[in-house]
């Protein structure tokens, strides 16, 4: 609030010097008025929703607080934390976590870039084409997890049948690692074609002419790819990377609805809300609401971080 | 260097037969697969149906959506739904074309920072608010109510709406109106005959994609209510167990599941080409 309104006092008088830039400063001092009275009920409402909650689970995380017994409610510094940060769950969620971004966001890349390539390259049937890969966008993330649940069923879902080395009895979410796979697949399935759209966008931006050029001077399909093509996709490719690994790191729907956090496939955010909604510890909740948000502060560090490296390195080739 | 020209064309055309057919079959096989379900008898789901079309699972037409479509619950949950999402999606889409606007056409100290706060909520791990908003609802009386979940559903969705409306206005030709001014336009109607109608689409696909947030949001859906007063239907298709909560009657769930996709599939068909430059122009011009 207090930005939206604050009027600019201090540069004032430097600038009264000038009669003519003045006039301007006056002009782009009314501009700078209107425009934040536009952008304040955004800002407020951002902020009331999001960085004041936040503040307030900072203070919670600090308390033993039970909304079964919120009288008991005392504080108790960082021992939250320490609770959270040395239990073996926490640190289990926290790899699920990790290992379901990693998987995920490589198999849509590759997959994405596929369906990104096949798109570019089209001739026909480009409107049934780009109306179907939003289909998965569309579909209730609840839905598309119910959708696998059942496809992967022992009971009454296709894929077992469907699968030659696998016997029509495996039950997929008896155990951790094929219930990890189901719950990856369905997280695959419903976010690669919005990679893939993302990845066209890169693709359209890159001349045919340099492409051309390579194809002049003898480079293979491969060198084309690799040369010149992804290169120059590098600021695509990072801004669907960011977007989708983040989003990934926050998995909770697909794993609610296939496997409710059974066999040991809970992931971070099913943990905290675990604690608050189910069990109604808002001390320990808030604590582990703490952590999520710095452990996707650190995802988008790196994410950034791995992006500049690799881009220093490629200009140290060429 | 075996393929002549002819050859090499029909073979890359084959090839790109393959891309369609793969993108294709992956796009719709999850899709044609609950539909399919939705069609089976409960009882041969139950009863252990591997196959894939409903003939091998005994069909049993449209008894599932009958079923789907005279459970109260169900019906409450469409409505929750469709109130909360278009409500949200109205005033989201309203407070940002103001600063998408201002974004767009007005220089002023603070852009980067409504920015970069836009874009730290876009990131934002949404469980990690529940718990606050959880103890905050409770206390001001907003808990299970339509309010307390449309107000976050506009926090969230404010920073797509901002991203995606000023990539749009940052192309539009503002000075066209201005030169409407110049040939006799007053400054209302240079606003309403030339800038409106450029701006629409553009508010249009926000809202669109907004709307597609707010029907697919689960977990404030989950945690911010309670009962069928506000649970929208992501959450109640989740709860929903049917007679025998030992064997959830994937069938009926199915075709509930289709019922609720319907409307979301329908506003993709209708606006494949508008979602398509909002989704890449929010996120690569940006």
């Amino acid at each position: 609030m207090s930005t939206a309104t604050k009027p600019p006092t201090a540069p004032k008088p430097a600038k009264k010097a000038r009669p003519p830039k003045a006039v301007e400063s006056q002009r782009s001092r009314a501009e700078t008025n209107l425009a934040r009275k536009l952008v304040a009920p955004a800002i407020v409402l951002m902020l009331l929703v999001t960085a004041f909650p936040m503040l307030r689970a900072l203070y919670l995380s600090l308390f033993s607080y039970s909304l079964t017994a919120p009288d008991d409610r005392e504080f108790v510094g960082l021992s939250n934390y320490v609770t959270a940060l040395s239990d073996k769950l926490f640190w289990q969620d926290t790899g699920n976590t990790v290992l379901i971004m990693l998987v995920t966001v490589f198999f849509e890349l590759v997959i994405g870039f596929a369906f990104a390539l096949v798109m570019h390259r089209l001739i026909f049937a480009r409107g049934v084409v780009r109306t179907s890969i939003l289909i998965p966008y569309g579909v209730i993330t609840v839905v598309s997890g119910f959708a696998w649940q059942f496809a992967f069923s022992n009971n009454n879902g296709f894929v077992n049948g469907w699968l030659p080395f696998i016997g029509d009895d495996f039950n997929w979410f008896a155990q951790y690692d094929s219930s990890m796979i189901a719950i990856m697949a369905s997280e695959i399935w419903k976010t690669t074609p919005f990679m893939s759209l993302l990845l066209l966008a890169g693709l359209a931006q890159i001349s045919e002419d340099m492409i051309e050029a390579a194809k002049v001077d003898g480079a293979t399909w491969f060198q084309r790819l690799f040369k010149v093509i992804l290169p120059n996709m590098r600021g695509a490719i990072m801004v669907a990377v960011l977007f989708r690994a983040l989003d990934a790191y926050r998995i909770f729907d697909n794993i609610f609805v296939m496997t409710a956090g059974a066999n040991g496939t809970e992931s971070i955010s099913f943990l905290t809300y675990r604690q608050v909604v189910e069990q109604f510890q808002l001390g320990i909740g808030s604590a582990l609401s703490v952590l999520l948000f710095l452990s996707v502060l650190v995802v988008a560090f790196v994410i950034v971080k791995v992006f500049r490296v690799n881009l220093a390195d490629a200009r140290q080739e060429s | 260097m075996a393929l002549t020209g002819k050859n090499k064309e029909r073979a890359q055309r084959a090839g790109m037969g393959l891309g369609v057919a793969l993108v294709l079959g992956w796009c719709l096989l999850p899709v044609v697969w609950i539909v399919s379900l939705s069609f089976k008898s409960q009882a041969a789901v139950t009863n252990g149906s591997p196959g894939f079309l409903p003939a091998d699972g005994g069909g049993a037409g449209f008894d599932n959506y009958r079923q789907v479509l005279q459970d109260g619950d169900f019906l409450l949950a469409i409505r929750n739904s469709a109130v909360v999402s278009l409500s949200a999606t109205i005033l989201s889409v309203a407070i940002a074309t103001l600063a998408a606007y201002a974004i767009a056409r007005l220089e002023f100290k603070g852009k980067k920072f409504v920015l970069t706060t836009a874009l730290v909520i876009a990131m934002f791990p949404v469980v990690s608010l529940v718990g606050p908003l959880f103890d905050m609802w409770r206390t001001v009386g907003l808990y299970d109510t339509w309010y307390g979940l449309i107000i976050p559903y506009i926090s969230f969705t404010l920073p797509l709406a901002i991203w995606t409306l000023s990539a749009f206005f940052r192309e539009i030709p503002w000075e066209m109106e201005q030169a409407a001014q110049v040939d006799g336009a007053t400054a209302w109607q240079a606003f309403r005959k030339v800038i409106v109608p450029l701006a629409a689409p553009g508010v249009f696909t926000a809202a669109i994609l907004t709307f597609f947030f707010a029907w697919n949001d689960f977990v404030f859906g989950i945690s911010l209510t309670s009962t069928e007063n506000a649970r929208p239907i992501p959450a109640a298709l989740s709860f929903f167990v049917g007679a025998d909560p030992f064997n959830r009657p994937a069938s009926l769930l199915a075709a509930g599941a289709v019922v609720a996709t319907v409307p979301i599939v329908v506003l993709v068909l209708f606006f494949q080409r508008k979602i398509v430059a909002g989704l890449t122009a929010g996120a690569v011009k940006g």
